[in-house]
């Protein structure tokens, strides 16, 4: 899977979760940058890029996850 | 598997949801199409999506006119459940029931129930849902504790359990569900795990085991959660990462099916769950087409591991008549050849006199549907329609959007799963008159037989030989008692509902009666069919509170002879005058001059068309009727 699929797949499933078909996803796009983005959405975020791709974050994973673009290396590594 | 995969999927969901979001109609339209959209195959995300959109939308003020009645839902537990708050409200809106949530702070459950400053009591909720973690319930044991120390903490833990219910029954005299823990510890002896008397995942089986007489006892509903993840599998419900992180005994991803097993309890308590299994033929109960195959074409029965995937369904089908569910046929088949397998196949397992209305002709489906409940007198929000082939489902599901469509594939095991899974038919009890049900379809028949063969009406009811056995309220018809006032929505003059708590009231006040009327005739007993509640009011007049009656017995005389029962119980409360009201509703249209009919005469008409008519008991002569009336 390449850098843009990711991407592509990784803004559908933000674009679900915030309700807000505005948002640009970038690398360095963190929880600070966008309202309502607390722990309980994090988590809906993680759980539904593990379905979507069929893939599961670890623990440790998950503890180093800072930004968008933490997510989408992760997703690359294992997708 | 914990996916609602007997909900059909909608490519265009996102386009709905973003059209009802930006430019919502009037409240009315938008509560249909939320409701169109809560029935479509909603994961995780997308349930939240629609639940925030129907707040934005109505806020959290109940809308008037959804013709249900609005649950306060309190979820009480010891981790963190807000994530499962919009699955539930969701599921509601799927059956067209308002609920509002108040979760108890983190870990405080015993303190606010105990508490009538709390923040819970403030709340007044409807329903209580304990939900008491896995983790929590174990808490304290040591794997080396001897026998007694296991028995001991497992009584500890039940106990706390009852003190829980009890303090919630008390307090807001509103059903109590209560949620099984989830088996989530690990095994420290393995397969033989309960000779450990000590070890976690033992005691929990024991206090899942001794919840069900329990709550039996406690009349508390469960949510079975831990037999729900036998089937699922435990890692479909729970997520152990989750839990250190987030205290989530239940994953997200399972959060959509969580609500609806929430869901199912609270349309079965309002009496709203499905009656009736409305099931097409060819390619449906067995393989091939009946018309075009013939006989021995047709694929049924041992041999064929297809054939026997009908017969499984056809098993399934049979076992949900014998517990009360009522089955019908819709097909689109010459009649003769449609009955000929029930007939003659030696392997059909349903019968003809398993199938209580059977429409096998060359109308569309959704007219036969609307034959069939018109038949039988429910409601089309009461019936499942199984059919293979997508192009029908289709159809009834535009038609009919109140009919229950599940999905399926053309592999007959998949009919059998999703018409379980779904749990349309979920019931908290099963009364006698759901075992007898079949059979009081059947007799229905051959009373029309009857009628159809007396050429007037007097002599037709004379030779029904009708007896009305009537009896105060009591516990033993409780259940049933409270089933009738809660489902029972056309002939009935106020709808008011009333919870299992109300009506123990009305059977302990002297101020008031409660009555359950039972009418057998030549061809069998057809079951409570009438209640009746009286209240006394300040002076010397008693409301008939409520009134409300099954369409199976109409034009038999029971409305007359029930009104002679009000005005003698009446009459023992010291009335002089019987009060009785009508209240519109969507559906009771058919009640509207019910006492005017009886002799009451009209003495308030309201601007919402509620009417109130008087009756003086002092010049009331009750009617001859055929029904011979007894107290029993």
């Amino acid at each position: 899977m390449t850098e843009p699929e990711v991407y592509a797949a990784l803004t559908e499933i933000f674009h679900d979760v915030f309700m807000r078909d505005d948002l640009v996803l970038k690398p360095e796009l963190t929880a600070k940058d966008v309202a309502g983005w607390d722990s309980f959405k994090q988590i809906e975020i993680v759980i539904a890029t593990e379905e979507r791709f069929n893939i599961k974050l670890h623990t440790r994973e998950l503890d180093r996850l800072q930004n968008v673009g933490d997510l989408a290396a992760v997703v690359l590594a294992k997708a | 598997m914990t996916q609602l995969h007997w909900l059909p999927d909608d490519p265009t969901f996102r386009a709905r949801l973003r059209a009802l979001r930006t430019a919502p109609p009037a409240p009315e339209p938008a509560w249909a199409e939320a409701m169109a959209l809560a029935n479509l195959r909603l994961d995780f995300v997308r349930t939240n999506a629609l639940d925030q959109t129907m707040r934005a939308i109505f806020g959290t003020t109940p809308p008037k006119f959804t013709g249900t009645k609005p649950i306060r839902l309190a979820m009480l537990g010891s981790c963190t459940m807000a994530h499962l708050h919009g699955a539930i409200r969701v599921a509601g809106l799927r059956r067209g029931i308002w609920i509002d949530i108040y979760e108890n702070d983190y870990g405080q459950y015993m303190q606010e129930l105990v508490d009538t400053s709390s923040e819970l009591h403030a709340f007044k909720p409807t329903m209580i849902l304990l939900a008491l973690d896995a983790h929590h319930l174990a808490a304290g044991l040591s794997a080396n504790f001897e026998q007694a120390d296991g028995d001991a903490a497992v009584e500890e833990q039940t106990n706390r359990i009852a003190e829980c219910w009890r303090l919630a029954r008390e307090a807001f005299k509103c059903p109590v569900l209560h949620q099984t823990p989830l088996p989530v510890h690990p095994d420290l002896l393995g397969l033989n795990e309960h000779r450990l008397p000590g070890s976690a995942a033992r005691v929990i089986a024991r206090i899942n085991q001794n919840l069900r007489p329990m709550a039996d006892a406690a009349g508390v509903e469960l949510l079975s959660l831990d037999t729900r993840a036998a089937r699922d599998g435990i890692a479909a419900w729970h997520d152990i990462g989750l839990w250190h992180r987030a205290k989530q005994e239940i994953t997200p991803a399972a959060a959509p099916f969580y609500g609806d097993m929430v869901g199912r309890l609270v349309a079965s308590l309002q009496g709203r769950s499905s009656k009736c299994l409305v099931l097409d033929l060819d390619n449906t109960l067995w393989g091939g087409v009946i018309g075009d195959d013939g006989m021995d074409g047709i694929i049924l029965g041992q041999g064929s591991p297809l054939g026997e995937g009908y017969t499984a369904f056809q098993e399934y089908a049979r076992d949900l008549s014998r517990r009360g569910i009522i089955l019908a046929v819709c097909s689109k088949n010459d009649e003769a050849n449609a009955l000929e397998p029930f007939e003659k196949h030696p392997e059909m397992t349903l019968k003809r006199s398993d199938i209580a209305a059977f429409y096998a002709n060359w109308s569309d489906k959704a007219s036969n549907i609307k034959a069939i409940a018109a038949e039988l007198n429910i409601g089309l929000d009461s019936l499942v329609f199984v059919d293979d082939n997508p192009v029908e489902r289709a159809l009834v599901r535009q038609e009919l959007p109140m009919v229950a469509v599940p999905e399926v594939t053309d592999d007959p095991i998949t009919f059998l799963q999703a018409v379980s899974d779904a749990g349309y038919f979920e019931s908290t009890a099963i009364t006698d008159e759901d075992r007898v049900r079949s059979a009081q379809y059947q007799g229905n028949r051959a009373r029309e037989q009857l009628k159809a063969s007396t050429t007037d009406m007097a002599s037709y009811l004379r030779g029904l030989d009708m007896e009305m056995i009537w009896r105060r309220f009591d516990r033993i018809g409780l259940q049933r008692t409270v089933q009738l006032i809660n489902k029972t929505n056309q002939f009935n003059l106020t709808t008011r509902r009333y919870t299992e708590e109300d009506v123990i009231d009305i059977m302990q006040s002297n101020k008031a009666f409660g009555l359950q009327l039972r009418l057998t005739d030549r061809f069998g007993d057809n079951g409570i069919i009438a209640i009746c509640i009286g209240k006394m009011q300040d002076n010397d007049d008693l409301l008939i509170d409520t009134w409300l009656m099954s369409c199976r017995v109409l034009g038999r005389q029971v409305e007359p002879t029930t009104l002679n029962l009000i005005a003698a119980q009446a009459k023992n409360l010291g009335a002089k005058r019987l009060l009785g009201d009508y209240i519109p509703t969507k559906k009771n249209a058919m009640v509207k001059d019910h006492y005017v009919r009886l002799g009451f005469n009209l003495a308030e008409t309201h601007d919402d068309g509620s009417t109130r008519a008087t009756l003086d008991l002092a010049t009331f002569v009750p009617a001859e009727t055929f029904i011979t009336v007894t107290e029993g």
